[in-house]
C-alpha cells in the first residue's frame, strides 16, 4: 500500500449513491450491491428515482438515489440514515443532506459545482466553499477530471467519458470500503464484450476510481464490514420483482400445469412481466395487453382454459381491473393478482412506495365480493408469497391478491435459494367425470371444479350473472342469490383453516404490541430489537394474511395492552382490525413515499412508554 | 388434434344442430334476429369436424351476449366488452380450441373498441361475430356507435350528432385477416359466411346486420325485402362482378379509386367494366371503398367476404417463440433459474 491508511472494522454502514438521473445511479448501486452481496454481507436496498426517465441535468427534481444498507448482522432495513453520500451534483448534495447522519462522510464530484449547477440546485454560495457542510467530513473528488484523464487515448466522445464516471465513483467506494473489483468487472465483460470500446472505457474508469483512493491520501482510513453469518445455504442477491417472477415459475413447475401471465406495463410493477418474458423455456406464457382490463381479461380466459393465470399492476391499474376481479370472483377461477403499490391516489407518486392499497384489495368492488389477500413483507419473501397465493388460488378456485410495493419491488437482499424438492407440490384435479359433473359443484373446502374447454362432456357455461347453486345455470331466485353469497363468503373465510398462525416475536409479557404488514417488516423489526436491547418490553406480530386474517388474531392481539400499528397509509388495517375484533389500536402513519425509519418506530415507541429518544 | 384423428371422431359420432342446444330457454325477445344467428351457428357447427368440447363461445355483455348460454360448448358469459380480451387468453392457453366471440355493436365497438382492435391487429387465430341492431337493445334503446347521425333514441330525443364507425372498416385497417358481412334475413348466406370463417386460420370477423325489433325495427328492411333487396344489396363473390339489382341490370365499376354505379341496359358498359371481386388482394384499399358504400348515395350495401388474406397467428408465433427458446436453451430447470447470476455459499 502506498500510504499509511488505518482499517477501520464496522458492523454496518449506510451508503447512499446521488445524481442525476442520468448519471446511472441506480447502476451503481446495484453493482455495489451485488458485490457486497456476493462478499457476503447481508444487506438491504432502497432505489429511490424520480418519475422523469431523463429529468433536465443538474435540476433537484432530477436526483436519483441508491441507497444500501450492509452489515456483519442480519439487518432487516435500508438503513435510517447514511453513513456515506456520494453526491454526483451539487443537487443531489442538496437533496440528500438533511438526510445524512451527524459527522456522515460525503464524497462529491467537485468539477459539478460550476456556476451552472450551483444555480439548477438553487445554492446561493457554493456549499464546498462557505461553512454549510461543516461537521460532516467532506471529500472532494476531481472525479469528471479524473475520469477524462483515466480515459485519454481512447476512441471515445466526451459525452461518453462523462456516462463513465459514476464507474469511478463506484471504484473509489469499492476502495473505501475494502471490496473487489472482480464481479463488476465481470459484469462489464458481459454487458459490453461487443463493443470494446466501452468495455475498455468503464474498466478503466473503475480502476482508477480504485487506485484514485488507494494512491492520493483523501482517506485516511478504509472501512472493512466483515461477512454476515448468515444460515447455512447458497444465497443470491434478489429484488421483490424478481422474487414474485420466480417464485410464479415455480407454482407452475410444482402445479405442473403452464404459466400464463396477462400484464399492461406499469412502475412499478413492470420489471415482473419483463422478468416472466425470459423464462420461455419453462413454458411460461406473457402476453403484453393492450390495456390493464385486457391484461387481468386475458388472465382470466387462460385461467378458464386450465393455466396458472397471473396479472400484475399497479394501484391505478388495479382500480381498472375492478370489475374484472368480480368476475373472477363470481365464476371461481383460481387467478393471482399481484399489486405492487405506489403512492396514491390517481397516479400519485409513481415511483415511490407505499401500501395504501389493502383497502381496494379488500373492498373495492361491487356486491359482496371476498378475495383472498396476502401481502409479501421483504424481498425474498416475495417468492414464498407469489407461490403461496398460486396454491390458494388454485386450491380454492378463487382469485387471489398478493400486494407488494416499490420499496420491496426495487429494493434487494440475499435470498436463501430454497431447494425445489422441498418446495410442497400444488395438486391440480381437473374435472374428468362426466357422470357427476355439475358446474358448481363444491368439495370440502367449498371449491368448484375446474373443468377445463377440451374436456369431452363436460361442456358448460359460466359468466358474471348469479348461477344456481350445483347446477350453474343462470338464477335470479332470491334465496340462491342469498345462499351463493354466502357460499363465497364462507368459502374465502375457510382459508383461515389453511394459513399458518401469528408468531409473536419479542418479550412474552410486553408492554406494547406492534401490528404491521407488508414492507413495514423490516422497520418494525429492527425497531423492536433495538428497544429489546435497551430494556423495553415490547413485540411484534406480522401479519403477511390480511384476509382471512389467521385463527389466532384475536387470541393474540387480546392479550396486549396497547396495540401501534404503523402503516403508510392513513390506518387501513387499522380500521380492518377495529371492525373485525372491536379493538382499540394506536395508529402510526406516514405516509411520504418512503419506508419508515426504524428509529421513528422506536421514537413512536418511546413516546408511548416512556424514555429517551433516539437520533 | 390432427385432422385424421378429428375426421375419425366425426365418423364416430355424427353430431347435429340439436348437440349444439342447451335446456336453457332462449330469452331473447320474439322475432329478434338473434334467434337466426343462433340457428345458423348450431345448423354450422356439426358440419365443421371439430368435436364439440373444443368449442369455446365467448361473450360480454348485451342481448346478443346470452348467446353461450344457448350453445351446448364450453361458454363464458363475461363482462362488458371484455369478449376478445377473454377469448384471447383461451385460445392463449389452448390453442386447440376453437374459439368464438359473439358480440353486440356495443360491446363490441364502444366500450370493448379497444379489445377489438387490438385483436385484430395479432391476429388470433378466432371467430368474432358482430351482432350489428344499431341500438342498444338490453338497456331499452339508446344509440349505438353505428346508429347512423340523427338518429333518435331515448337518449338523443333531438338526434344523435355523433358519426358512425363502419365496423368492416374498423376490421380492416386494424389488420383482421378475414372480414365478411351478412345479414340474419339471409340463413343461407349466413351459414355460408360462417363456414368460410371458421375455415380461416387467423382473426375472422363477421359484422351480421341484425334486426332489433323492439327497439330499432325495421334497420335493415331495404336490404332484407323482398321488393328491395335486389336494388339494395350486392353479393361479393371472389372473381365475380360486382352486379346487382334485380334484373342484374346495375353494376359497379371503377373510375380511378372512386365507385361509379352503372347501368348494364344502355349499351354504354357491358359486365366486362366491372369491378372484378378479389378476396385475396393484399392491398386492403378495395375493402374500404366496398365498406365506404353505405356512406355514398344510391350505393347497394355489400355482403360476403370483403377480404381474406393470410399471415402469421399471435397464438401460433407464441408457441413458435417458446419451441424455438426452449430448442435454444433446453426445457427450463428450476435449480437453474433459482442460481441465475451470481450465488455464493454460507457455511
Amino acid at each position: 500500500m502506498a500510504k499509511d491508511v488505518e482499517v477501520q472494522v464496522l458492523e454496518d454502514v449506510t451508503v447512499r449513491f446521488a445524481g442525476d438521473s442520468g448519471d446511472g445511479m441506480q447502476l451503481t448501486g446495484s453493482q455495489f450491491s451485488n458485490t457486497t452481496a456476493l462478499f457476503g454481507n447481508d444487506l438491504n436496498t432502497l432505489p429511490d428515482y424520480p418519475a422523469e426517465i431523463r429529468a433536465p441535468a443538474g435540476t433537484l427534481y432530477g436526483v436519483s438515489g441508491f441507497q444500501l444498507h450492509f452489515s456483519s448482522l442480519e439487518i432487516q432495513t435500508p438503513g435510517d440514515s447514511p453513513d456515506v453520500l456520494v453526491a454526483m451534483n451539487p443537487a443531489a448534495l442538496k437533496v440528500n443532506l438533511k438526510d445524512l447522519k451527524p459527522g456522515a462522510t460525503i464524497v462529491v464530484n467537485e468539477n459539478a459545482f460550476d456556476s451552472k449547477n450551483l444555480k439548477l440546485a438553487h445554492y446561493e454560495s457554493n456549499p464546498l466553499e462557505d461553512d454549510s457542510l461543516a461537521g460532516f467530513n467532506v471529500i472532494l473528488v476531481p472525479l469528471s477530471k479524473q475520469t477524462a484523464a483515466a480515459l485519454e487515448g481512447l476512441q471515445i466522445s466526451m459525452k461518453d467519458i462523462e456516462r463513465t464516471k459514476n464507474f469511478f465513483a463506484l471504484g473509489l467506494m469499492y476502495w473505501l470500503f475494502d471490496r473487489p473489483l472482480e464481479p463488476t468487472l465481470a459484469w462489464l465483460e458481459n454487458k459490453f464484450g461487443k463493443k470494446p470500446v466501452y468495455l475498455e472505457a468503464n474498466k478503466k474508469a473503475l480502476t482508477a476510481g480504485y487506485y484514485y483512493g488507494e494512491n492520493t491520501e483523501i482517506f485516511t482510513t478504509r472501512y472493512h464490514v466483515n461477512p454476515a453469518k448468515l444460515e447455512k445455504g447458497s444465497y443470491r442477491s434478489i429484488s421483490g420483482n424478481e422474487a414474485v417472477a420466480l417464485g410464479f415459475v415455480a407454482a407452475s413447475y410444482k402445479a405442473g400445469i403452464p404459466l400464463f401471465l396477462g400484464s399492461y406495463p406499469i412502475t412499478p410493477a413492470s420489471e415482473i412481466l419483463q422478468e416472466l418474458s425470459n423464462f420461455k423455456n419453462f413454458g411460461v406464457k406473457t402476453f403484453q395487453a393492450e390495456d390493464e382490463i385486457a391484461g387481468i381479461a386475458s388472465a382470466i380466459g387462460a385461467s378458464f382454459a386450465g393455466n396458472l393465470a397471473v396479472t400484475t399492476t399497479s394501484g391505478p391499474g388495479l382500480a381498472l381491473k375492478t370489475e374484472a376481479v368480480g368476475l373472477a370472483v363470481m365464476t371461481e377461477l383460481p387467478l393471482v393478482i399481484v399489486d405492487v403499490q405506489r403512492g396514491g391516489p390517481s397516479t400519485g407518486l409513481p415511483t415511490k412506495t407505499e401500501q395504501s392499497d389493502l383497502l381496494q384489495a379488500m373492498y373495492g368492488r361491487n356486491g359482496e365480493s371476498p378475495v383472498p389477500i396476502l401481502a409479501a413483507s421483504t424481498p425474498s419473501d416475495c417468492f414464498d408469497m407469489a407461490f403461496e397465493a398460486c396454491r390458494i388460488a388454485i386450491k380454492y378456485m378463487t382469485p387471489v391478491f398478493l400486494l407488494s410495493e416499490g420499496y420491496l419491488a426495487n429494493g434487494s437482499e440475499p435470498w436463501k435459494i430454497p431447494d425445489v424438492d422441498s418446495l410442497p407440490e400444488i395438486p391440480v384435479n381437473y374435472w374428468k367425470d362426466k357422470e357427476t359433473y355439475q358446474p358448481y359443484l363444491r368439495d370440502e373446502n367449498l371449491s368448484r371444479p375446474w373443468a377445463i374447454p377440451g374436456t369431452p362432456g363436460l361442456e358448460h357455461r359460466i359468466g358474471g350473472l348469479e348461477k344456481a347453486h350445483t347446477y350453474g345455470t343462470v338464477s335470479y331466485v332470491p334465496e340462491n342469490h342469498e345462499f351463493m353469497v354466502r357460499m363465497r363468503d364462507a368459502k374465502v373465510k375457510k382459508i383461515q383453516d389453511d394459513i399458518p398462525d401469528l408468531v409473536v416475536t419479542g418479550d412474552k409479557d410486553a408492554d406494547l404490541l406492534v401490528a404491521a404488514w407488508g414492507g413495514t417488516y423490516g422497520s418494525v423489526t429492527e425497531a423492536i430489537a433495538n428497544l429489546q436491547k435497551k430494556g423495553f418490553k415490547v413485540a411484534q406480530v406480522h401479519f403477511k394474511y390480511l384476509n382471512p386474517f389467521p385463527k389466532n388474531t384475536k387470541e393474540v392481539l387480546s392479550k396486549y395492552k396497547q396495540i401501534l400499528v404503523p402503516e403508510r397509509n392513513l390506518g387501513q388495517l387499522s380500521k380492518m382490525l377495529k371492525m373485525e375484533y372491536l379493538l382499540e389500536v394506536i395508529e402510526f402513519n406516514k405516509i411520504q413515499g418512503s419506508p419508515f425509519k426504524s428509529s421513528e418506530i422506536e421514537n413512536k415507541i418511546i413516546s408511548i412508554l416512556g424514555g429517551e429518544n433516539v437520533d | 388434434m390432427s385432422t385424421n384423428e378429428v375426421m375419425e371422431k366425426n365418423e364416430n359420432v355424427k353430431l347435429t344442430a340439436k348437440d349444439f342446444s342447451t335446456n336453457q330457454d332462449v330469452r331473447w325477445c320474439p322475432g329478434c334476429g338473434d334467434y337466426s344467428i343462433l340457428a345458423q351457428a348450431q345448423r354450422v357447427s356439426p358440419e365443421l369436424g371439430i368435436p364439440r368440447e373444443k368449442f369455446v363461445w365467448v361473450s360480454g355483455i348485451g342481448c346478443s351476449s346470452r348467446f353461450p348460454y344457448y350453445m351446448d360448448t364450453y361458454g363464458f358469459h363475461s363482462i362488458h366488452g371484455r369478449a376478445p380480451a377473454i377469448a384471447t387468453g383461451v385460445k392463449l392457453a389452448n390453442p386447440d380450441l376453437s374459439v368464438w366471440v359473439a358480440a353486440g355493436d356495443g360491446d363490441l365497438l364502444s366500450i370493448g373498441g379497444n379489445h377489438f382492435i387490438h385483436a385484430c391487429r395479432r391476429n388470433i387465430d378466432m371467430k368474432v361475430i358482430l351482432f350489428n341492431n344499431r341500438i342498444y337493445g338490453l338497456t331499452k334503446g339508446q344509440y349505438s356507435p353505428t346508429s347512423e347521425k340523427g338518429k333518435k333514441t331515448k337518449s338523443t330525443p333531438y338526434g344523435s350528432i355523433d358519426f358512425p364507425f363502419l365496423p368492416v372498416n374498423m376490421a380492416v385497417a386494424s389488420g383482421a385477416t378475414f372480414v365478411a358481412r351478412t345479414i340474419d334475413r339471409d340463413p343461407k348466406h349466413m351459414q355460408a359466411m360462417m363456414h368460410r370463417a371458421a375455415a380461416h386460420h387467423g382473426l375472422a370477423f363477421i359484422e351480421i346486420y341484425q334486426n332489433c325489433n323492439i327497439f330499432n325495427d325495421g334497420a335493415y328492411e331495404p336490404l332484407t325485402n323482398k321488393e328491395t333487396k335486389a336494388d339494395n344489396v350486392v353479393v361479393l363473390e371472389h372473381g365475380k362482378p360486382l352486379i346487382y339489382g334485380k334484373n342484374n341490370d346495375k353494376g359497379i365499376r371503377m373510375d380511378g379509386m372512386n365507385p361509379v354505379i352503372v347501368d348494364l341496359t344502355t349499351g354504354e358498359y357491358s359486365v366486362n367494366d366491372l369491378w372484378i371481386h378479389d378476396e385475396f388482394d393484399e392491398n386492403p384499399g378495395r375493402s374500404f371503398v366496398l365498406a365506404h358504400f353505405s356512406d355514398l348515395k344510391d350505393f347497394p350495401t355489400p355482403v360476403g367476404v370483403f377480404r381474406q388474406i393470410q399471415k402469421s397467428t399471435y397464438d401460433g408465433d407464441l408457441f413458435a417463440q417458446l419451441d424455438e427458446v426452449t430448442k435454444l436453451k433446453g426445457k427450463g430447470k428450476l435449480e437453474k433459474l433459482f442460481r441465475m447470476g451470481n450465488t455464493w455459499e454460507v457455511a
